[in-house]
């Protein structure tokens, strides 16, 4: 993999981080530490792997990307900003009424986003819906989704797990974004879906277990993804809720907490970028 | 006694017809399309038909990601799943979204017999009816199921269709029928009272309208095709012509056609009514004959009923 490339990214994510911090600040609510934690995979999608028009959202033969895990709304916005689908102001209206962002991501209302999401365990069935229509239309986009570890515990998914491997949906590449909290504690206490590489292949996946936070990783797993033909495949992506800010590091208590003024200060220092809000 | 189709079956055989002109329609199942009927599309069209397996939850929210390509899904399988178990799928994922899928949904109401109350969905119109952006049908005879699968077809967005298990009499000459979205049918004229039916109520109307009619008086029938949105006009109209109301559906008085005509009439002329449909009941097993008889929807008590609301009339 070219050095300038990944570095390209990081920065791409470095930025996406701090934008994901000031639009929840701005908010005053929000999904902070599932946003940071699955901030990387969808850099590296968006500026890597899919093939899409921003200036054209709707392109028939786009590859799709379902935030099946829509509380992580914000890391997508701040993506599709970076990616140029619409103005960066929009950033600080979101959760607002009236707003093109809302609280989890709408088809409807803003420019790029595929799939309205945010009830759990949904996304993942629609973003076989899609795969399966490009087999029945014998187009050759692919089909992203990002799904939580914790989002794991919906008895849909494993419906939907069964349908990819049916189907063999090999036009489709699901990610697990693999922090290991959901709000009440840790995935093991709550109700643990683990373990969820086992389970993913029993359920006839090509199963891969990546570092969610470093750029090779993901970009080598999805051509990996690419080139296995007759099943789904899933990249469980082992990442840090709250991930690139020290304090809100493997913390259950970001998960639906924005950060107030002081504590975005210190983000941002954190970061080591500027941004002007 | 004119001949007699079910619904469901005229489901089937209207997708299968449809297919043929419309190459984008994909259906989807849950393991029942020997019952909803959509085999009849299967045979037709095998790759544009695709097995669910027991899993409606699972079907809704992917005939929602096949939509998003600009096809137009029928997702089938019977009311209480498709209303019920998948009902937030069928919210979030198809209605919120407003994408363009036709929910399929067989066998509800009553007379679905025999399988009991666990498969007999009388809420399923009250639960769509609820949910923004879909758009609620409920078609009376074979020839009215075929048009309302046109209509759902023509039309850019959520439909829930029901559809009913037993065979019930063609009501409607296939080729004089004209379906049109949210208007309701008079079917037959009369100015003493109206009954207002929805689905295979509508025959039944029609045969207490016979019998009423040898007693003097004079009923109009009104099928309400599309109970969302709802035809205020014909209702009014009824209203003030006959003032006397009877709303009769397979279905809980509470949020159904009776709730939603009751709303009409409350808003725009008060008027006398009478909901017939289940009271805060579930149904249970038996033959259809025999639960229409148990839960009062035979067009007898049809006629008791537009009898007793006579006697209120002003």
């Amino acid at each position: 993999m070219q050095q300038n490339k990944i570095e390209f990214l990081e920065e791409k994510a470095k930025q996406v981080r701090a934008d994901i911090i000031c639009s929840l600040a701005s908010a005053n609510s929000g999904h902070t530490g599932g946003s940071l934690s699955a901030a990387d995979i969808l850099v590296a999608l968006y500026f890597e792997v899919m093939n899409v028009r921003p200036d054209q959202p709707k392109w028939p033969d786009r590859d799709r990307f379902v935030l099946s895990k829509g509380h992580a709304a914000p890391a997508l916005y701040a993506v599709l900003v970076h990616k140029g689908y619409f103005s960066r102001d929009h950033l600080w209206t979101l959760r607002q009424a009236g707003s093109i962002l809302q609280g989890h991501p709408d088809m409807k209302r803003t420019p790029g986003v595929d799939m309205s999401t945010g009830s759990l365990g949904q996304g993942i069935s629609a973003a076989n819906g899609m795969a399966l229509a490009g087999k029945i239309d014998k187009k050759d986009y692919r089909v992203y989704a990002l799904l939580g570890d914790g989002e794991l515990e919906e008895g849909e998914v494993w419906e939907a797990a069964m349908t990819a491997a049916h189907y063999k949906l090999d036009n489709l590449t699901a990610f697990v974004d693999h922090n290991h909290l959901q709000i009440d504690g840790f995935i093991t206490d709550v109700k643990s879906p683990e373990p969820v590489d086992e389970k993913f292949k029993a359920f006839g996946w090509n199963v891969l277990c990546i570092n969610g936070h470093d750029m090779n990783e993901i970009l080598e797993a999805v051509e990996q993804a690419k080139a296995t033909k007759g099943k789904p495949t899933v990249i469980i992506a082992e990442t840090v809720k709250g991930k690139g800010i020290s304090f809100m590091e493997c913390q259950a208590g970001w998960h639906g907490v924005a950060p107030n003024a002081q504590q975005k200060e210190q983000a941002l220092k954190e970061l080591g970028v500027e941004v002007n809000v | 006694m004119s001949e007699k189709i079910a619904t469901r079956e005229a489901y089937g055989l209207a997708l299968a017809e449809f297919g043929a002109q419309y190459e984008n329609i994909v259906v989807l199942d849950a393991d029942l399309s020997k019952s909803t009927k959509t085999e009849e599309f299967k045979k037709k069209f095998p790759d544009r038909f695709i097995n669910m397996g027991i899993s409606e939850s699972d079907m809704m929210a992917t005939a929602a990601g096949i939509a998003t390509t600009g096809k137009i899904v029928f997702a089938s399988t019977f009311a209480i799943f498709a209303a019920g178990r998948a009902f937030e799928q069928v919210r979030n994922s198809i209605a919120y979204p407003r994408l363009n899928v036709k929910i399929g949904a067989t066998h509800a109401g009553i007379t679905v017999g025999e399988d009991g109350g666990s498969h007999q969905a009388v809420e399923d119109i009250a639960l769509m009816r609820a949910v923004p952006n879909m758009v609620v049908i409920s078609p009376a005879d074979a020839v009215e199921s075929r048009a309302a699968v046109k209509a759902a077809i023509e039309y850019d967005g959520p439909v829930y269709l029901r559809f009913g298990r037993l065979a019930v009499p063609v009501i409607y000459d296939k080729d004089n029928y004209v379906f049109e979205l949210g208007k309701g049918v008079e079917t037959a004229p009369g100015n003493d009272i109206a009954i207002i039916a929805t689905g295979m109520m509508v025959g039944s109307a029609l045969e207490a309208r016979q019998k009423l009619s040898q007693e003097g008086i004079n009923a109009r029938v009104i099928d309400i095709h599309t109970i969302k949105p709802i035809d205020k006009d014909i209702i009014i109209k009824a209203a003030e012509e006959t003032g006397a109301l009877l709303t009769v559906e397979e279905h809980v008085v509470n949020g159904g056609l009776g709730g939603a005509v009751a709303e009409v009439l409350s808003e725009y002329r008060p008027t006398i009514m009478k909901r017939m449909g289940l009271y805060d009941q579930f149904g249970q097993s038996g033959k259809p004959g025999d639960l229409l008889k148990l839960y009062k929807l035979t067009p007898d008590d049809i006629v008791d009923e537009a009898k007793a609301l006579l006697q209120r009339k002003p």
